[in-house]
């Protein structure tokens, strides 16, 4: 147990570094280099800060030996770049936000580094959170690491790449309209959206402030468990955030899914759905019934509103967080300029990319005086309805399952010059986002060499539900034939 | 001035109050800039840094709803917080969050008194919103206009309070803005200093030829940093309205900002620039759910305001209006008189007359505010019951009332070592034939018909008794003692 200890999971990693087999530099010496074997290929990092991380490794190893412990304790774990990191740059993978030191950590940092995990660096993503393929990264791309010609999905690519490519134990990503699990759908990893408010927004760098959660991406549902457990909570910075205790719950994980009801929809099996994707979570959705589980059909429909309701929800509010990206106060500047004006102007035009300009342009346009009703106003109440079917279908089931993309990994490149087929990746993950409810994505086979996801959604609040039949499905997964990725090669 | 006959003339006030809570609206980085250095109360969450999240301020919204409850607004159950949006450098964030179409107050009325009638100015609003970062325009090093921010005010709580346009003419405004100064003052949520911006009252003004159509060019006027100011940019707003409807030209909606040194009103933006402020509810914040619980404990937290303690001055206490205007300007002042109304036997002008005159005067001479008066309210009672017992007299005690305050030594200490009043005839008339056999010259003048002597004599009982005699009875008794001296 010394050369592959990057592939361990975080349960793994922790039972060996409890049993004393393994230390925490031992570990993070071995993910550092497997980002540098890799890391080239994937993109998955914007930033890699093997030193502190060194650090922090010793600090745990003398931590575990006063007798401290714990699951994350000397884990080493990959942080989206979305999420502000104290005397770490954090640039949301934008040029507007180059050169920018948080001077706090975002609360889930803290409660990670209170834990003592162990912070590799941070990870690629599409620019301000804002895309599904990750190619809108101010900085490069990322690679799928099942097949370097396409895209990891986004917005957390470079989290579910590095999770991937073993280029850390787990990672924290970002799920404004599936930003976590659609991701972790094309990587063939764990990607969890908490219910909205579960996890502390205080440190994300708003996109949507209505729809954003922070939530893990994992090799196993069992890790993604334990860094719910250890980010979720009230935090008194964020207004937002619920005040409901927080289970243990990676010790509720005992795969007994008996009598529980699982939902089907067709709307979330319709048109576009590819056929491939579609068999695989059929067949997923098989198992769970082969073990105990009751299908029900429901319907939810609303569904076909989500899209055009979440692009005008999204860019509205964040046409005013990203407002604030003016080159007074930090990141990009202009000191050519001959006047303040010249300068915001400059900075704006200059560190925007192209995706990250149309949404603030639609979002200022929906809220403009004259068109707030017909397009702001009543996509909150769509919403609203959208809600409601969710609300009616919890009354006769206990979770809901259907695929957590329309289709595997696609080209880089391939939908980049339509911006409305790549709003369509996140079709099937943006009706629960608008709902606040929790949603996870688990791996469950694969189309022609590439992953596809399961997706889960329950109630509010009910992520232990979720985490137990996602878990329950990954105990009963049949073994697929060893793929190799690309990435190895 | 007199409005030109023919002209309706109609004003409503935008108020803004910096609410002096301890920590800012959305943060808990303290409030209280004013005499800190720049950038020196900032946090991620003011500065507007990315990722931070606002957390409302309870008390903020407290004294908010309290204002409201003092200008007999409705508190709604339900409220929010809305973003306003607009690209100035002194936002932080580019939006600030406000309130836009359910704030924590509406309706209520202000009544005025204003060229001899009362008045009641209606309310439209009270909202509650956050102060923006400071600006200074200045030139450079290199010779190049330059603009300096100031982060300390930026998150500053600022409760905005909205008038309809009931308000005709500048004396009426500033009669609104005084009292509802002092009413801030008297609650306790802002210092309401207009020189500091703690207080900055806009005016909207409208003229129209009566007879026409109802007017719908509204001029805002801005910096106005005192009530004088205020009077006279309305003046001169009014005038330049009517001057330009006189000629036939057209009035523009615009804002106006007030040049002090020019004495004038100065077009800062015109129409075109009017802002789009796209209003949406502030996401990062759920909505305010006032409970009935809530208004009611801050009912009872509210003081007597200064009307009811004018009218109980006047019609309970029987103090002159006159005087009890003067005291309710003063909350700190008008509160210890009552308190020492209440320990007084006498009559409640005794109290206010003392007040107003020596107390005032010894404070203005120390230069001390009203809440630090160095005597207790007891205290105070205990000396006007020894000036109306005659153990002192008014000199005596304006004296020891100095002392006190000079030296702030216990009341009964002072009177122990200076001595009460001698109003004992038979001591004082010892006394006076005592000072009339040491001065046969006064005494012999006094027989020669100037009375001016019986002063001199006086004087030389006084000496003796250390200012301790009663000075009525010593008159009294030399005169007796010059005439019975006479008859001898």
């Amino acid at each position: 147990m010394t050369d592959d200890l990057f592939r361990l999971t975080v349960a793994e990693a922790g039972d060996a570094l409890a049993a004393g087999d393994i230390s925490s530099v031992d570990l993070t010496r071995s993910v550092l280099d497997r980002i540098d074997a890799v890391d080239a290929r994937t993109g998955a990092y914007l930033l890699v800060t093997a030193d502190a991380a060194l650090a922090q490794a010793e600090a745990a190893d003398d931590r575990r030996a006063g007798g401290d412990a714990g699951p994350l304790l000397g884990i080493p774990l990959a942080i989206k770049d979305v999420l502000c990191t104290d005397g770490v740059a954090t640039t949301c993978a934008s040029r507007i936000l180059e050169g920018f030191v948080p001077p706090f950590d975002a609360t889930v940092v803290a409660r990670l580094k209170d834990a003592g995990a162990v912070l590799v660096g941070k990870t690629n993503m599409d620019e301000f959170a804002m895309g599904s393929s990750n190619e809108n990264s101010g900085y490069h791309p990322v690679r799928n690491p099942w097949d370097l010609s396409k895209v990891p999905g986004g917005s957390s690519g470079g989290s579910a790449a590095a999770v991937a490519a073993d280029e850390c134990l787990a990672a924290l990503g970002s799920d404004t309209g599936g930003s976590v699990r659609q991701p972790a759908a094309l990587c063939g990893c764990v990607g969890l959206k908490p219910t909205y408010g579960r996890v502390s927004r205080y440190g994300l760098v708003a996109f949507a402030s209505s729809l954003d959660q922070v939530g893990p991406l994992t090799k196993s549902v069992h890790d993604a468990a334990v860094l719910l457990a250890a980010t979720a909570g009230h935090d008194p910075r964020d207004a937002t955030s619920l005040p409901e205790p927080v289970p243990n719950f990676a010790a509720e994980l005992d795969g007994n899914v008996e009598g529980l009801r699982v939902g089907v929809a067709p709307e979330y099996f319709g048109e576009g759905i590819d056929a491939g994707v579609a068999s695989a979570v059929e067949d997923a959705i098989g198992a769970l019934e082969a073990n105990g589980t009751e299908i029900r059909a429901i319907t939810l429909p609303h569904t076909e509103y989500a899209l055009p309701v979440y692009y005008v929800i999204a860019p509205s509010e964040a046409s005013a967080n990203l407002a604030r990206y003016n080159g007074v106060k930090y990141g990009l500047s202009d000191p050519q300029a001959v006047d303040v004006d010249e300068m915001m102007a400059t900075v704006r035009a200059q560190g925007f990319g192209a995706e990250v300009k149309r949404r603030i342009m639609l979002g200022t346009f929906a809220l403009s005086s004259g068109y707030y009703d017909a397009y702001y106003l009543r996509a909150q109440k769509v919403r609203t309805l959208i809600k409601q079917d969710f609300d009616t279908a919890f009354e006769s089931v206990d979770v809901i399952a259907a695929p957590t993309s329309p289709t595997t990994a696609f080209d880089l490149g391939g939908r980049t010059a339509d911006p409305l087929a790549m709003y369509r990746a996140d079709v099937l993950t943006l009706p629960a986002s608008l709902a606040g409810l929790p949603a996870i994505s688990v791996p469950c086979g694969f189309v022609d060499g590439l992953p596809v996801g399961l997706q889960l959604i329950a109630p509010p609040l009910h992520e232990a539900r979720l985490l137990r039949v996602a878990d329950a499905y990954e105990r009963l997964r049949p073994e697929t034939p060893a793929l190799r990725q690309a990435v190895e090669a | 001035m007199t409005v030109e006959a023919g002209y309706r003339v109609v004003i409503g006030l935008e108020t803004h109050v910096q609410l002096n809570t301890a920590s800012k609206m959305f943060c808990r980085t303290s409030a209280a800039y004013a005499s800190a250095p720049p950038n020196t109360l900032v946090c991620p969450v003011c500065l507007g840094m990315p990722g931070v999240l606002p957390v409302i301020n309870a008390a903020a919204v407290d004294f908010t709803i309290m204002t409201g409850l003092a200008l007999h607004s409705e508190i709604p159950p339900h409220a929010k917080f809305d973003r306003k949006n607009y690209a100035y450098p002194d936002l932080m964030k580019w939006y600030q969050i406000s309130q836009y179409d359910l704030p924590l107050c509406v309706g209520g009325w202000l009544e005025i008194a204003a060229n001899g009638e009362t008045r009641r100015i209606r309310i439209t609003r009270v909202h509650l919103e956050e102060d923006t970062a400071k600006l200074t325009h200045v030139v450079g090093d290199d010779g190049q206009p330059a603009s300096l921010i100031d982060v300390n005010r930026s998150g500053v709580p600022l409760m905005e309070i909205v008038t309809e346009p009931d308000i005709t003419n500048a004396e009426e405004a500033m009669a609104y803005g005084l009292k509802l100064r002092n009413i801030l003052r008297w609650l306790g949520v802002s210092t309401a200093n207009m020189q500091d911006g703690a207080l900055r009252i806009d005016a909207n003004v409208s003229v129209w030829p009566i007879g026409a159509e109802v007017g719908n060019t509204k001029v805002e006027v801005k910096n106005m940093n005192s009530f004088r100011a205020l009077g006279q940019a309305l003046d001169y707003e009014i005038e330049r309205q009517i001057g330009l409807l006189e000629r036939g030209e057209r009035l523009e909606q615009e804002t106006r900002g007030w040049d002090e040194s020019d004495a004038r009103t100065v077009s800062q933006r015109t129409k075109e620039y009017a802002h789009d402020y796209r209003y949406f509810p502030e996401p990062d914040l759920p909505p305010l759910e006032i409970t009935r619980e809530r208004v009611q404990r801050l009912t009872k937290r509210m003081p007597e305001l200064p009307d009811a303690v004018r009218q109980r001055l006047v019609e309970e206490l029987g103090v002159a209006s006159a005087d009890a205007d003067e005291l309710i300007e003063d909350r700190d002042l008008a509160a210890y008189t009552l308190d020492v109304i209440e320990r007084h036997a006498g009559p409640a002008a005794e109290v206010v007359t003392w007040v107003l005159q020596d107390v005032r005067r010894l404070l203005n001479a120390r230069e001390l505010k009203s809440a630090d008066i160095p005597i207790s309210a007891a205290s105070m009672a205990e000396l006007l019951a020894l000036r109306a017992k005659g153990d002192l007299s008014s000199t005596m005690a304006g004296t020891v009332l100095e002392e006190m305050f000079a030296t702030r030594k216990p009341l009964e200490e002072i009177v122990a070592a200076r001595g009460r009043q001698i109003s004992d005839s038979d001591a004082l008339a010892e006394i006076a034939r005592e000072v009339m056999a040491a001065n046969p010259q006064a005494v012999a003048d006094y027989h020669a018909g100037k009375d001016r002597a019986v002063q001199f004599l006086m004087g030389q009982v006084m000496r003796r008794t250390r200012g301790q005699a009663n000075p009525g009875k010593v008159t009294e008794l030399l005169r007796a003692e010059l005439s019975r001296d006479r008859g001898a």
